[in-house]
């Protein structure tokens, strides 16, 4: 186990810039997630981490050593692929046991890993079947098989969960993370999937376009995004985003480019006069009466709670109710906006204010 | 009550007419036709003329296993055996290890990699006339350049001969069946290689291992049914070669060359004697069938290869 650090890590291929200058540090132990939308760069960072992309510039250390000139063997790190690359002519005991035949490991010693590790994933039964006859889910496991038996420093798993079905991503979502719990070993995460960074991750980085955005735990990403990209990257459904301008007058009034007045917490001077974006997640407003008119587009009941899209003023705007609603399209409903929890953000720069 | 019957009848009929087994029998039977008319009729007479002793401009008759006794006594013909035997192995080899060395070097990142690709499939694009001839002139007694150069360092002193003397002839040729025949493995390999997932590689130089543990363990294992493809269509052209000595020896010196498919047609149309040339041709299917034998089991979807897509 060991912690990793990314120091002003660049990377172009050829004169296209990926990776703009990354700062990351990650503690022994912790689990990070990198997360950010396709081409964002997450994934040639964690292969550079691994060593299968050289560094443009910059330093990458694991526990402290600088590994920018290592081979991928002597990194000591243990990497999840996508396409789980598992080897199709071994068995899944001879995946798994793998690494440690190129050591030379004598046979005892082996089986003395090998064995826990399937164990612990469920795989014994499985250990003399071949890949392809193995399902989705099982050949996940087998990876992840093969990277515990390693026991290295750094676990890396490159969007593990994206060639499974819904179902199946949930429940191995709950075992990759008591798999940590368990074995404790630092891992670094890369997902396009936000409900998977927030559902994992101890620390989260977003990624944009070959920088990070914001790093913070879950929550903190979602309670305090620094930006109009994080705020509308992490949450599902996605917050809602009005532009308009504060009223001149009246610091917690914000009034929307359609001319709609909307609550505010009480906004700093400095946010008077410019160009804004208010920000509301879908879950901080109810329906009462005597609320802001809001005409019900779509109405989608799921059972524990209700969605809807409501026009407000010509704009469109999400909710999502923790009760049942027998509102109808076209009907006009009340809305009622928590001011306390609503951002501001600066149009121009994406800062938030608020 | 007639007219129930006839239209029974006539629905009976239809049933089998629309049936898949008579749609498939219909269809296939432009293609029965054309295998029957020139494949199995050629084999077939090629056969039967083995068994008789038809020369040409005459109808031989049936004289049983009299040709193939003769052959059995005859020395040129087991010569022929043995030369075809050494050339088909050793050449085989030769163009595997060349063969699978130069797909290796092409999978590599090259600077203008389609333009070498494209170069390398030249010996197998040129008509083999038109190479043995090439070849007929560097291996030529007087003006060989092989033999000018070697002269010019000073490494030999006399010109070497190259197709006059039994063994030199023999391993003349091979090389330039080997130079004809690398393309058509490397590039078959080379294909073979690109199915390879890169992520293996990534995975495996992950887990430890060298670049020479990557090829044995993960290249290697995972390129044997096309390896198993490849040679056996490279046997097969090579053991039953012909222009290339018929170009270049002709057989000589003394038959110190001939291979069953240039002694059979030595004997069968100029020599004329049809019928033992045929049975030198007859001679030649044990071989292939062994080797087509061969790869069948070593075709077999090994069981690492059984079960669902990736």
């Amino acid at each position: 186990m060991a912690s990793v650090e990314f120091a002003n890590v660049r990377k172009s291929f050829g004169t296209h810039p990926v990776i703009k200058g990354v700062d990351i540090e990650i503690a022994d132990g912790e689990f990070v997630i990198l997360v950010g939308p396709s081409g964002c760069g997450k994934s040639t960072l964690l292969r550079m981490l691994a060593g299968l992309e050289n560094i443009s510039a910059g330093e990458i250390r694991i526990g402290g050593q600088v590994v920018n000139g290592l081979a991928p063997k002597e990194r000591d790190i243990a990497m999840v692929f996508q396409n789980y690359a598992l080897y199709p002519h071994m068995t899944v005991a001879d995946n798994m046991a793998f690494s440690l035949k190129l050591k030379g490991a004598p046979k005892s010693e082996i089986d003395k890993r090998v064995k826990p590790a399937a164990e612990i994933l469920g795989l014994a039964p499985l250990l003399d079947r071949f890949p392809r006859q193995l399902s989705g889910g099982q050949r996940q496991r087998v990876a992840m098989g093969r990277a515990i038996v390693r026991d290295p420093q750094v676990f890396l798993f490159d969007e593990p969960l994206s060639n499974l079905d819904a179902k199946l991503r949930v429940a191995m979502r709950a075992e990759i993370k008591e798999l940590h719990q368990r074995l404790k070993t630092t891992t670094v995460y890369v997902t396009h999937d936000q409900i998977e960074a927030m559902t994992m991750a101890d620390k989260i980085v977003v990624m944009h376009d070959g920088i990070v955005e914001q790093i913070g735990a879950p929550l903190e990403l979602y309670d305090q995004p620094a930006n109009l990209f994080v705020a509308s990257f992490i949450g599902s459904p996605a917050m809602n985003m009005i532009k308009g301008k504060l009223d001149p007058s009246d610091t917690e009034k914000f009034i929307t480019d359609k001319g709609v007045v909307l609550p505010v917490a009480k906004a700093p001077d400095s946010a008077k006069g410019r160009a804004l974006i208010y920000g509301l997640r879908p879950e901080h407003m109810t329906i009462a009466n005597g609320g802001i008119p809001a005409e019900v587009v779509v109405i989608e009941p799921t059972g524990s709670e209700t969605q809807m899209i409501m026009r407000v003023g010509g704009d469109d705007i999400t909710g999502v109710f923790h009760q049942r609603i027998a509102a109808r399209p076209g009907e006009i409903v009340g809305l009622s906006i928590h001011a306390e929890a609503t951002y501001l953000f600066d149009a121009e720069t994406g800062t938030r204010l608020v | 009550m007639t007219m129930t019957q006839t239209a029974r009848r006539e629905s009976a009929f239809g049933t089998f007419a629309r049936s898949n087994t008579a749609i498939g029998a219909l269809f296939m039977l432009p293609a029965a036709a054309f295998l029957l008319c020139f494949l199995t009729y050629p084999l077939g007479l090629g056969v039967w003329l083995g068994f008789t002793d038809a020369k040409i401009g005459r109808d031989g008759i049936f004289i049983g296993l009299e040709n193939y006794q003769a052959l059995a006594r005859d020395s040129v013909f087991w010569m022929a055996v043995s030369n075809t035997v050494l050339y088909t192995f050793v050449a085989s080899i030769l163009k595997f290890i060349f063969g699978l060395w130069l797909a290796l070097i092409l999978n590599e990142h090259l600077p203008f990699k389609s333009f070498f690709r494209a170069v390398i499939l030249l010996p197998w694009v040129v008509p083999t006339v038109l190479s043995a001839l090439a070849f007929w002139w560097i291996y030529d007694a007087q003006f060989s350049i092989i033999s000018w150069s070697l002269i010019r360092l000073g490494w030999i002193d006399t010109p070497i001969n190259f197709l006059g003397d039994p063994n030199n002839a023999r391993a003349s040729v091979i090389a330039a069946n080997v130079w004809r025949g690398i393309p058509f493995v490397a590039i078959s390999l080379l294909a073979g290689l690109q199915t390879i997932p890169q992520s293996l590689h990534e995975a495996a130089s992950l887990d430890g291992a060298t670049s020479w543990q990557r090829f044995r363990f993960i290249t290697l294992p995972m390129l044997t049914p096309i390896i198993a493809v490849v040679m056996t269509f490279s046997v097969l052209f090579t053991f039953t070669d012909f222009q290339l000595i018929y170009v270049l020896t002709k057989g000589g010196p003394v038959n110190a060359t001939h291979l069953m498919a240039t002694l059979s047609f030595q004997r069968g149309i100029p020599g004329g004697q049809l019928g033992e040339g045929a049975a030198i041709a007859v001679a030649m299917i044990p071989f292939l069938l062994a080797s087509i034998l061969f790869s069948f089991f070593g075709l077999q979807r090994r069981k690492w290869q059984q079960g669902g897509q990736d």
